[in-house]
């Protein structure tokens, strides 16, 4: 059963499928032909593919829109056909025209750029497979990990490729932009959200509609992004929950038997937009999506941006994981076509899917060498002799490995050529010179301030911090358990624990930790750890034994740019933070902060510079009511409770035990 | 009577020697005729075939059957009062069971038993049951009313864990009809009386009751009020609630009963509520007067063909909102229209056959209907000629604006012998591997269609899971309507070769079943009751406070569960 595989405790085997490279074909034969090839694929139970526009009119005559439309109508006092014609104009914006010629015309033009940027992209046939027998069966969700612009062009041209279903997908606004380009998507399937609705009904009525009757009648598997947006730190962001509220509200009001969820983990060994995404951390804004920034990438497209791996998971039957936790019955009372808020139940079990979802994500992202060689040298910033780097990254290998890393190792290559070809690939990261290997700084042209230096400076640690998170998730768990080890006041395990579940809680939003899975995660690091020896359990405590020192320091090692980084958040609250600080100001104000540290030599870290960081740092202090937000006319200010803050910077200095901080909580 | 099966010794299904189905005996429609296409639809349904058989053991093995738990001063009491007795084993149990799946596929195996009735009484009228019920309270002894032995609800299983001596009240002696009042259009019943007793002796004055549910060869007036039964002609005549004018009941505290027979009363929530429906635990309806009506001057079936379900499904929604339904408005899926089909009887001449042909090829060939998609309705109207005439135009219009196309009166009169003769066919299934049964819910309107999908769907999922090697037949009909819903009757069957427990795998999915109905908005039932079979979901249905109410009822009605059938709570 579906549910048994996502709740189960993960498996160090876990056993995954082989790859296929779709390029190869491509490089051997026309991609003309190949883009004009007989395209039929099997759709849901037989049903026939159904025109943009008969689409539409079943959204616009649904009951549940006329149900708003009708309510929106008594509220505002506007006539109902005016709303109605609202609702058709909003409906326009938003819907997908998708045609089989644009996507034949992307299947030529993507091959031929895929097959200049990258060495393979390569696909798990056997989650094909399985994909399109779900699709047969029931509604089908396709939901990939967003790391770049590429992921949904790729996905379409993948399930192209395999003569699936083309999905329909998800898309925010902000594409539409690009005059020419938004009406290309659109016309390879994608549909366009506005980023906030907040509280317009009708919008959010037109929206869920819209893809409601998609699902409902199976005409197309839905695809959008849990995260929500793309992340810039190549850590999963956790996830956003109201696309999947709509897409398995069907199921529960039994519109349809069942709802399949598949998670595709798409990784990139190099990512497009690698140092715009550092550059936009750090406070630069992103360039407004135009179409002639599009055409100025294609620079890029001179590049070698290594392979991509797509993997599809295992269908995740919606009907399974609700068993026994959501009490379908209740939705008898109420007509369906009323829009109701979810229940508890509803919500908490959705939230629970999304962000086990996101985590079967993150086991199937295919990691490459150069990801534990960028958590290495993020650890020696001041560089690394390339054969303690060859070494240690051997050893990480080891690691990584025995605790289940997708690890992408080249077979039978020897571990010199494999760390040389990794450096070649990075080589606008990392650079080898008298033996020593260290960080690239971006040569600025002319003369530069300090400020501008250590601007350089903090885009290579970050982009190169892009690799290292990627292998966050597989040591997590560990990690945090390692640091609680090194904070807690003695080695007793309920101490350990209580600085576990501390920074458990205070790390929640920058990491995918599941909402109330703390102790499953502390035995999970427990068992993993005295699996691999590093530490052992007599009795009541937990301890490092003799062999457990270097996979212990080097845990620290991983997490020691957050906690450092949170730290400086505290200290900012705490003795620079002014009397009605507003929310806007907050970012540039700790940046700023951050930098005068820095450039006081007072503080090394350079991560506590993105903005990413910055705001998860804010939410976790929101969350543990060190802070809190007030709105005051249209501008909301944040409140400090110092002596809160001030405990929690003493914690996680390991100044301060656990307990005594959930006291000053108090 | 069969005693391991449905219905008369002398009617039932077999494959002659030829391999060909008939149905033996002279009391129906389909008696004594071959019924050339059977065969074929039965084994590909089902993966079945004529050569495998199952067959039951040929008697009762009276060693089965454990002793008779006697209270013998309750026998010795019961001897004065001159009321008929029996402890013989066939007697007790014939008594035992009902006709589910479990209880018929028991019997054929010759499984042994491990409760029944220890006796069975035969009292005569109303006074005979007092008598009864006063010495079963006295010497503390379980009373088990019995009418027609047509419950599907495991209702008249003995509980095992019954100590004491289970008596069975056997109502049949109590069959007449005591008075017929031509003013109001009443008749006063004894509960006793089987249906098409009830019904020719009532058309012997010119009258009906109209009230027909498909068990009606067999069920009893009684067994009707214990479980709110429903007739198939309820958009005329109504349901068994609606029939009801007074009844009386025998309980342990005395007897229940109104003291006028006034059309409609307020006077507080209607004592007959806590009768109709109470499933034999409160005490025996031994009277019922109950309304009568003159019969209709003319019937008339009818059939309309449509496209798919769906569209069947909306011109009933219609045909209700208009409030013109007839008497009775079914509408039946696929797979029952197919089954439907496979008991046409052979067709004596060449023009029958051409004719037939050529109605196939106008419907699936000239109007484009998918044999595999379309679907039948079956009506009966009923009333004076013209009137009926009106009727039936009224909703043939309705139909053709769904697509509907009017495919004649044979059509639908066959789609009602089904029902009448589908428990016969569930014992020629059980003779080949094949086990099948019924269950019914009622579910508004708007969700008919998503509860008929679903439960199928989890049908032929849970059957995959649990190892059922042949794909099962799952059908469903919508057979009544009402201004809010419908009411949904399924069947389901599937051939069990290679099963070890065939009739665990049967309840398992029956239960999920059940549960994917009450997901999707479906009623516990519609009319065949809780019974044993379906308790465990009364608190979720009626909530625990509502358990309670009724609980409360039972425990001061019946403080010592006299009558201890243990059904509903």
């Amino acid at each position: 059963m579906a549910s048994k595989t996502l709740y189960s405790q993960r498996d160090p085997m876990l056993k995954r499928d082989g790859f296929e490279d779709i390029l190869e074909e491509r490089r051997n034969s026309s991609d003309l032909k190949y883009a004009l090839r007989c395209y039929a694929p099997v759709l849901y139970k037989g049903v026939t593919p159904c025109k943009a526009n008969m689409l539409k009119n079943i959204v616009l005559q649904s009951d549940q829109l006329h149900y708003v439309i009708n309510k929106v109508s008594q509220e505002s006092g506007k006539a109902p056909d005016i709303i109605q014609e609202e609702a058709s104009v909003i409906l326009e914006e938003m819907a997908h025209r998708l045609q089989i010629s644009t996507v034949r015309f992307f299947a030529f033009a993507l091959t031929k750029a895929f097959k200049t940027l990258f060495q393979h992209v390569c696909v798990n046939e056997e989650g094909i497979q399985r994909l399109q027998q779900a699709i047969q069966e029931h509604p089908v969700v396709l939901l990939p990990s967003h790391r770049s612009y590429m992921d949904f062009l790729l996905m379409s041209y993948i399930l192209y490729t395999y003569d699936l279903a083309l999905p329909v997908i998800a898309a925010g606004m902000d594409f539409m932009g690009m005059k020419f380009v938004g009406e290309m998507l659109r016309m390879s399937g994608a549909f366009f959200i506005r980023r906030s609705f907040g509280g317009d009904k009708l919008y959010w009525a037109v929206f869920s509609e819209y893809v409601k009757t998609m699902l409902r009648n199976g005409f197309a598997p839905i695809e959008f992004f849990l995260e929500g947006t793309r992340s810039r730190t190549c850590k999963s962001l956790t996830p956003k929950l109201g696309l999947l509220n709509i897409v398995i509200e069907p199921f529960f009001k039994g519109e349809v038997f069942d709802v399949n969820l598949v998670p595709v983990s798409i990784s990139y060994e190099r990512i497009l937009e690698e140092s715009l995404y550092a550059r936009e951390l750090l406070g630069v804004p992103k360039p407004k999506e135009s179409t002639s920034g599009l055409l100025k990438a294609r620079r890029i497209l001179s590049e070698d941006y290594g392979s991509i791996h797509v993997y599809f998971g295992q269908p995740v039957s919606v009907r399974s994981l609700a068993q026994g936790k959501v009490n379908r019955s209740k939705y008898n009372l109420f007509p369906r076509h009323i829009p109701r808020k979810p229940m508890e139940e509803t919500q908490s079990f959705v939230n629970d899917t999304a962000y086990r979802i996101v985590r079967l994500q993150e086991d199937n992202m295919v990691l490459k060498p150069w990801v534990l060689m960028a958590s290495l040298l993020l650890q020696n910033l001041e560089g690394l002799e390339l054969s303690v780097l060859t070494e240690q990254t051997v050893w990480l290998r080891g690691l990584a490995l025995s605790y289940a890393a997708f690890l992408d190792w080249p077979d039978h290559a020897p571990t010199a050529k494999v760390v040389s070809s990794s450096l070649a690939l990075h080589r606008g990261l990392a650079c080898v010179s008298g033996g020593r290997v260290s960080l690239v700084v971006g040569e600025p042209l002319g003369p530069v301030t300090p400020e501008e230096a250590l601007f350089n400076r903090a885009v290579s640690v970050l982009s190169c911090a892009s690799y290292r998170n990627q292998v966050l998730h597989v040591f997590l768990r560990p990690a945090m358990l390692a640091v609680a080890m090194h904070t807690a006041a003695s080695s007793k395990k309920n101490d350990v624990y209580n600085c576990f579940s501390f920074l458990w809680d205070m790390f929640s939003n920058d990491f995918i930790l599941c909402p109330g899975d703390t102790v499953q995660d502390f035995e999970e690091a427990c068992y993993l750890l005295v699996k691999t020896g590093a530490v052992q359990m007599p009795q009541q405590d937990i301890v490092m034994t003799d062999i457990g020192q270097p996979t212990l320091s080097f845990f620290n090692g991983l997490l020691e740019p957050f906690l450092q980084g949170y730290q400086v958040v505290c200290r900012y609250f705490c003795e620079e933070a002014s009397e009605g600080l507003t929310e806007k100001q907050y970012i540039p104000a700790v940046r700023s902060f951050a930098v005068k540290l820095i450039l006081a030599g007072n503080l090394r870290c350079y991560e506590v510079l993105s903005s990413d960081m910055q705001k998860n740092a804010l939410a976790a202090l929101l969350r543990m009511d060190a802070v809190t937000k007030v709105k005051v006319a249209d501008q909301v200010t944040l409140i400090v409770n110092k002596m809160a803050v001030n405990s929690i910077d003493n914690i996680l200095g390991g100044k301060l035990p656990t307990q005594k901080a959930v006291l000053a909580r108090l | 009577m069969k005693w391991n099966g449905w219905g008369y010794s002398d009617s039932k299904f077999l494959f002659n020697k030829k391999g060909q189905a008939e149905f033996t005996g002279k009391r129906y429609r389909l008696s004594g005729m071959v019924l050339p296409s059977l065969q074929d639809w039965f084994e590909n349904t089902f993966g079945a075939s004529v050569n495998h058989k199952s067959p039951a053991t040929p008697a009762l093995n009276a060693s089965a059957v454990p002793p008779a738990r006697l209270n013998k001063a309750f026998v010795e009491d019961l001897k004065a009062t001159g009321i008929p007795f029996s402890h013989e084993a066939e007697d007790r149990v014939f008594r035992a069971h009902g006709h589910c799946l479990h209880e018929i596929f028991a019997l054929r195996e010759g499984k042994k038993f491990e409760r029944v009735p220890d006796m069975v009484v035969w009292p005569n009228c109303h006074n005979d049951v007092v008598k009864i019920v006063e010495l079963a309270c006295k010497h503390n002894v379980c009373l088990i009313p019995y009418g027609g032995g047509t419950s599907v609800t495991s209702a008249l299983e003995c509980p095992p864990e019954e100590t004491r001596c289970i008596v069975s009240l056997d109502t049949s002696q109590m069959n007449r009809i005591l008075w017929i009042d031509e003013k109001n259009l009443v008749a006063h019943v004894e509960a006793g009386i089987i249906g098409q007793d009830l019904e020719r002796l009532l058309n012997e004055s010119g009258y009906c009751t109209g009230h027909e549910p498909d068990s009606m060869e067999f069920s009893s007036l009684g067994g009707w009020v214990a479980t709110r039964a429903s007739g198939m002609k309820k958009n005329v005549y109504g349901n068994i609630e609606d029939l009801v004018i007074h009844i009386k009941v025998v309980t342990p505290r005395g007897v229940i009963e109104k003291s006028c027979q006034g059309p409609r009363m307020s006077t507080g929530p209607d004592i007959h509520h806590f009768i109709l429906g109470s499933e034999g635990t409160l005490g025996v309806v031994t009277e019922v007067t109950m309304k009568i009506r003159p019969i209709p001057e003319y019937q008339k079936y009818g059939s309309v063909v449509f496209p798919n379900f769906e569209a069947g499904v909306a011109c009933l929604r219609e045909v209700a909102k208009q409030r013109c339904a007839p008497a009775s408005i079914r509408l039946m899926d696929n797979e029952q229209f197919q089954f439907g089909h496979a008991l046409k009887p052979q067709v004596s001449s060449i023009f029958t056959n051409f004719v037939e042909g050529l109605k196939k090829f106008y419907i699936t060939k000239f109007k484009g209907f998918d044999p595999h998609q379309l679907v039948v309705a079956t009506l009966l109207f009923e009333g004076d000629r013209e009137r009926v005439l009106q009727h039936e135009k009224q909703v043939y219009d309705i139909a053709a604006t769904f697509g509907g196309l009017a495919a004649g009166e044979d059509n639908g009169q066959r789609g009602y012998i089904l029902t009448f003769v589908i428990a016969y066919l569930r014992d020629l299934g059980m003779d080949y591997y094949v086990v099948a049964e019924s269950f019914e819910t009622s579910v508004p309107w708007d969700r008919v269609l998503d509860l008929c999908r679903n439960v199928k769907e989890r049908i032929n999922r849970e059957c995959k899971e649990r190892g059922v090697q042949f794909q099962p037949l799952t059908s469903c009909r919508v057979t009544q309507t009402y201004d809010a819903g419908a009411c949904v009757y399924f069947y389901f069957a599937f051939n069990y070769r290679g099963l070890a427990d065939p009739v665990h795998t049967y309840e398992q999915v029956e239960h999920a079943a059940r549960e994917e109905i009450l997901a999707n908005g479906g009623s516990l039932s519609h009319h065949h009751g809780v019974g044993k079979l379906r308790k465990e979901w009364m608190k979720e249905s009626i909530s625990s406070l509502g358990v309670g109410m009724l609980q409360s009822v039972k425990d001061y009605v019946d403080p010592d569960n006299i009558f201890g059938n243990r059904n509903l709570l």
